[in-house]
């Protein structure tokens, strides 16, 4: 329902901070409204989630070494076991935040904290432009570093070079005959004659010869 | 071999290359990036973590299992080693100004890390190194701050973890992070020296200093951060801020005139000061007195002139002298053995020795663990040792140490043996350079992996078993053993493609190494003795490392020589440094303290006849010195003075100024090599719109092999090549900060091309709404930059082309071919350029942490940007996505060449990292170095870790791939051939056959 809504403001005022700090105060460390309205910045908090992308369903991706950035490496944050993360003392503006994290393709996420309304936060993706409503930090692709080795199959053999020889050789050996069987056997034999009056070098007259 | 000096082409040459350029773009169009299998890592690719030189070290013993030791260093990661291998559990890098201040175990499950002057307490999981929570500390200055963790461990009780510094105490729950009180003790000018909690109380104690002159002490009950007793007095004469807590109501200072020590007792408030002249104590003293921080009961070690002098504490005005103990040395912090007894090491170096000597608090005069070591000289002085100890089966104590010495390299030794040792000076890499192997000599014999026909043929078949995937996961794993370990890239000598190098490598620590292209393996290793500290230099500084002698032809025998250049002291006056080493050796040859300063080092692409390489060095005062100092250097120097030119880039003026160089007026002969620089050009950035950024020019021996570039329709353009383009990136002052900090409109970014010989600005483009930070790579006539786009709030990457004008009559590709063209002119930077640029912006996604682009024997394959980015990657990026000759729709006859249609965002295809899924923590640079194989350049990239690997940016269209099956010839061709007779035979047969009819 927030969604449509969304579809006719463009940019609605984000509760992005204060979502997760109400339902989920109990689990941060800090008291983050008092931080929020403390005099030296603002505070962004949020979470990285890899479960809902990846493959094996069975199992929540793991989190360890996913390093959450700030402004280009301006601070670096890490990600809880439950994937929350948080910066401190963070300026009135617009910020970026990356995610790196081995496996996973992120957005960078454009973070604006007004600076006449404290505390209104807008967020969203810089790839595709998505706003976000809550800071909830999602990959949109995992990411395969090597190519698949792909499964033996015939054709692929047939396709490499050698595989095409043998089977142009093959196409010879029993396509050629069957041609040559619907060929009038009067002309096969005047033809045969012919090329024996040539004296075409065949085959066998090159090999040596054992009798 | 590096020196190319820029000349137009040969027809005949044209002619002959142009036709394989073509055949080339024709046959490697399709393929965009070459990547790897699964099962290819590790065969031209070799990845080594480090962790940087530690700081502090703290022991997890206690329990049966893993034996751990969590250690900070100053590359500010956190890790844990595994104390029998020393390899690495688990490392975090924290961020470039996230300074780890200490490091600590809470509750036998967490390490703890302080970091940001006091201001982050992070909790790692000590397993698997995840983090449990993080805190940020309200810290008004960012100070000295310490962390104590309550070491009993009382079950059920959430430990309190206490941060201090200034004169703010901070108490966490261990358990979660959160802050459970805070205390501000309100005094001006207070700084806690020490927090201790006496046995088995409630309180903690916190003493220090207001001021220079008062002490105070603070109990403060653990539990709610309540003072329940404050006491001070003042002290005439002064402190120094110096303290050393002896017992628990016992501290003993320095006072203000660092000539005597003061012992503070404090019981129920009172506090009585005692004054003990170090005279008295120690025998002969004069020189600087410091402190060490030993947290030993009832001891005191003091740093006089660099020795250190052991005391005992026997009560508040008795002190006694024990030992004295000369540089070097090193002492290791109190390690308690029992509850009454404490231990601690020193350390003691005598030449290639290392003595060990461990003493308890029973008994000062005698030791209770006497060990000897031999240490390679190579690794230096010791500068840390950290003790930890184990219950023998006899029941009696063994020990430990963890020592870092002053190559940063970490050992462990254990029973007079070094258990294991760490390179990790290799974390902080300044500069690197590459040598050729030596060349393979006659009567050594060649691979022998490959003499056995039979083995050959053996490996072969089970290769082609592997391709056909009929291969069971026992011969699976045999195929990979064989491939891994195929000596043929690890062996000592030159090799016929050019893949085996020595990649010789300058550390902070003012060590030089060599490392193989093959494994990474150190071949030699040396701490230059010229950039040790001594009393003549007190902060060496290593800087660069050049390419000093590369022997070829005539003088194989010899070996090459690398030059190291370093600077006594951080200034850009301080003296410079030169050390020259031996590249196959690690011999040092030569190495001479500079009468003057280096500001600016230019290895000029000439040789004298023994095929040194000339450098000039660039002092504080403009003055030109040119090494090597002989009449040589200065006869080929002089022929080529008139065509040198430089110029400096002055970042804090916003000024660039070019040079050439004269003679001095008065030639004396210790002058003779020094000459002034002249003056000719500057350009002066107007301060309040822009402050330089960064700038980039070409690599010295960069080689480009055709200014011609054949377009669609046959036509030519011609490259616009100069070895004298500076490409500078301004930003408006207001942007010049962090991202966050700069609204679209105040940010402004000018992009220029410079010629650095006249001082021309060749061309000059603004990018509205862009601000820093800006990484830049220049190659033959393009630039490719990156910076930050604020209005779109993405990355950017722009590419600036130049193309010479000049030449555009010769349009026609078969005037080109029929040599009627007018390409003998040479490209001048006298001559007014006629130059078109073009240019394109694309999106790129990441940030960048660093940039560089291959580089080929040849030049004739096509060029891939490297981009570290901020996950520590290595992204190749064809340089086809970055023409600005791309459009939405090419027409047929682009498709063709290769124009790929424009997008508004650059792709980040993940086959295309070359560190696949390894990360380079920490990168901070990667460098190129050609094979001799055209078709393939080295990547050498490195910052906390060093990864090394192999690209062939079009594919390796000049050898076969690795994974070539050379069995699956063999069978085609005997299948041919039984082929061949079998038809034979049947034709035969046949033939017999009619004629019998």
């Amino acid at each position: 329902m927030r969604s449509s809504a969304a579809l006719f403001n463009p940019s609605p005022p984000l509760l992005l901070l204060l979502v997760p700090l109400l339902i989920f105060s109990h689990l941060l460390p800090c008291p983050l409204a008092a931080d929020l309205r403390s005099g030296d910045g603002y505070t962004i908090a949020g979470r990285v989630k890899l479960g809902a992308t990846s493959k094996e369903s069975g199992l929540p991706a793991k989190l360890t070494n996913i390093k959450v950035i700030l402004n280009g490496g301006q601070s670096i944050g890490f990600a809880r076991a439950d994937g929350y993360f948080s910066f401190h003392n963070v300026s009135a503006g617009t910020h970026l935040i990356e995610v790196a994290a081995l496996g996973y393709f992120f957005s960078p996420v454009r973070v604006d904290i007004s600076a006449r309304n404290p505390g209104k936060i807008q967020a969203a993706l810089t790839e595709n432009r998505r706003v976000l409503y809550e800071l909830i930090l999602e990959p949109l692709r995992e990411e395969q570093y090597y190519e698949k080795r792909e499964p033996f199959s015939i054709m692929s053999l047939m396709k490499s070079p050698m595989g095409l020889m043998m089977g142009f050789m093959l196409l010879v050996m029993f396509v050629m005959p069957k041609l040559m069987e619907n060929i009038d056997p009067e002309e096969m034999r005047r033809a045969q004659e012919e090329m024996r009056a040539q004296g075409v070098p065949s085959l066998s007259n090159l090999l040596p010869r054992s009798n | 071999m590096g020196s190319s000096h820029l000349r137009p082409p040969t027809a005949m040459a044209i002619r002959a290359r142009l036709g394989f350029v073509i055949l080339l773009l024709l046959f490697f169009s399709a393929t965009l990036s070459a990547a790897l299998y699964e099962d290819q890592v590790g065969l031209a690719d070799w990845h080594h973590k480090y962790i940087g030189k530690v700081k502090h070290a703290v022991f997890h013993t206690q329990k049966t299992g893993r034996k751990r030791v969590v250690v900070s260093t100053e590359e500010n990661v956190v890790a844990s080693l595994d104390l029998r291998t020393g390899f690495i559990f688990w490392r975090n890098v924290l961020g470039k100004n996230d300074d780890i201040d200490q490091v600590d175990i809470a509750l036998g499950k967490y390490v703890v890390t302080l970091s940001s002057g006091g201001s982050i307490l992070r909790a790692w999981n000590l397993p698997d190194g995840q983090m449990i929570w993080e805190s940020t500390l309200p810290v008004s200055t960012p100070s000295k701050s310490s962390l104590y963790v309550p070491a009993n461990i009382n079950v059920g009780k959430d430990n309190l973890i206490l941060v201090f510094g200034g004169s703010s105490i901070h108490a966490l729950s261990s358990m979660d992070g959160q802050i459970v009180w805070r205390k501000e003790l309100s005094i001006d000018s207070l700084e806690i020296q020490q927090i201790f909690q006496p046995h088995d109380s409630d309180v903690i104690n916190a003493v220090g200093f207001v001021g220079s002159s008062e002490f105070v002490v603070y109990h403060i009950s653990y539990r709610t951060g309540e003072v329940m007793q404050q006491s001070k007095a003042s002290f005439e004469s002064g402190f120094c801020g110096e303290a050393s807590l002896v017992f628990d109501n016992l501290v003993v200072a320095l006072d203000a005139s660092k000539s005597s020590l003061v012992s503070i007792s404090f019981k129920n408030e009172v506090i009585n000061f005692h004054q003990i002249n170090l005279s008295d104590l120690v025998p002969d003293f004069s020189g600087k007195v410091t402190l060490l921080p030993l947290k030993f009961n009832g001891m005191l070690a003091i740093e006089i002139a660099s020795s250190i002098h052991l005391l005992r504490v026997k009560g508040a005005n008795e002190l006694e002298f024990v030992e004295k103990i000369s540089h070097p040395f090193a002492v290791s912090d109190a390690l308690p053995l029992s509850k009454e007894q404490q231990a601690f090491a020193i350390l003691q170096h005598e030449e290639s020795k290392i003595h060990f000597k461990v003493k308890s608090d029973n008994d000062l005069r005698n030791e209770i663990l006497k060990e000897t070591i031999q240490m390679d000289s190579h690794r230096g002085n010791i500068e840390k040792v950290f003790i930890n100890n184990y219950i023998r089966t006899d029941r009696t104590h063994g020990f430990r140490f963890l020592v870092v010495m002053e190559d940063h390299s970490l050992l462990l030794i254990q029973q007079g043996e070094i258990v294991w040792t760490r390179e990790d000076g290799l974390a902080s890499i300044v500069d690197s350079t590459t040598s050729e192997l030596p060349v393979e000599k006659e009567g050594v014999s060649v691979a022998e992996v490959e003499h056995n026909l039979f083995e050959w043929l053996k490996g072969h078949l089970l290769k082609l078993k592997g391709t056909l995937m009929l291969a069971s996961p026992d011969e699976v794993a045999a195929i990979q053993a064989i491939r891994l370990k195929s000596s043929e890239k690890n062996k000592m000598t030159r090799d016929h493609n050019g893949f085996r190098k020595l990649i010789i490598v300058l550390t902070r620590a003012g060590k030089v190494l060599a490392l193989h292209t093959g494994d990474g393996r150190v071949v030699w290793s040396v701490l230059l003795p010229a950039l040790r500290r001594s009393e003549t230099c007190g902060n060496p500084f290593a800087l660069r490392v050049y390419q000093w002698q590369v022997p070829h032809h005539h003088a194989m025998h010899e070996n090459p020589s690398v030059l190291v250049v370093g600077r006594c002291g951080h200034g850009f006056d301080a003296p410079g440094i030169f050390s020259i080493v031996d590249s196959y050796t690690g011999k040092v040859q030569n190495s001479l303290m500079l009468e003057h300063s280096v500001s600016h080092i230019m290895p000029l692409p000439l040789t004298d006849s023994t095929e040194q390489r000339l450098h000039l060095i660039i002092d504080a005062k403009l003055q030109a010195h040119l090494y090597p100092k002989n009449s040589d250097s200065l006869k080929h120097f002089f022929n080529e003075m008139p065509n040198i030119y430089w110029y400096l880039v002055e970042v804090e003026k916003n000024k660039i100024r070019g040079y050439s160089l004269e003679n001095k007026a008065e030639l004396d002969t210790a002058e003779e090599y020094v000459f002034q620089a002249k003056e000719l050009w500057s350009i002066v950035f107007p301060s309040e719109s822009e402050k330089i950024a960064v700038t980039a020019t070409r690599k010295m021996n960069e080689i480009v092999h055709t200014q011609a570039k054949v377009v669609a329709d046959q036509d030519v353009m011609y490259k616009y090549i100069s070895k004298n383009i500076l490409f500078v990136a301004t930003v408006a002052p207001k942007a010049a900060g962090e991202i966050g900090s700069a609204t679209p409109e105040e940010a402004l970014l000018y992009a220029y091309l410079i010629d650095t010989v006249s001082g021309r600005i060749l061309h000059r483009v603004c990018h509205q709404g862009a601000q820093g930070p800006v990484h830049a790579v220049v190659s033959e006539n393009w630039v490719v930059y990156h910076y930050f786009n604020l209005r779109a709030h993405r990355y950017e990457m722009s590419v600036i082309e130049i193309y010479d004008q000049s030449r555009a009559d010769n349009k026609d590709v078969w005037k080109l071919v029929l040599g009627k063209h007018n390409l003998t002119v040479p490209v001048s930077s006298y001559s007014r350029p006629d130059v078109m640029v073009k240019s394109q912006s694309y999106f790129f996604t990441h940030s960048v942490k660093s940039m560089a682009v291959t580089a080929t024997a040849k030049g004739i394959t096509s060029k891939q940007l490297l981009i570290g980015t901020i996950g520590d990657q290595v992204l190749a990026l064809d340089k086809r996505f970055l023409d600005p000759r791309r459009s939405v729709n090419p027409t047929q006859s682009e498709k063709e060449e290769g124009i790929i249609p424009l997008t508004d965002s650059l792709p980040i295809v993940p086959q295309s990292y070359i560190t696949h899924s390894l990360q380079v923590e920490g990168l901070r640079s990667m460098v190129t170095i050609p094979a001799k194989l055209e078709s393939t350049t080295l990547v050498f990239s490195y910052g906390v870790d060093l990864f090394f690997t192999r690209i062939a940016p079009s594919r390796t269209y000049d050898s076969l791939t690795e994974d070539f099956s050379y069995a699956l010839l063999l069978i085609t061709i005997v299948v041919l051939v039984a082929a061949i007779f079998v038809t034979w035979a049947l034709s035969e047969k046949k033939e017999l056959k009619e004629k019998w009819r």
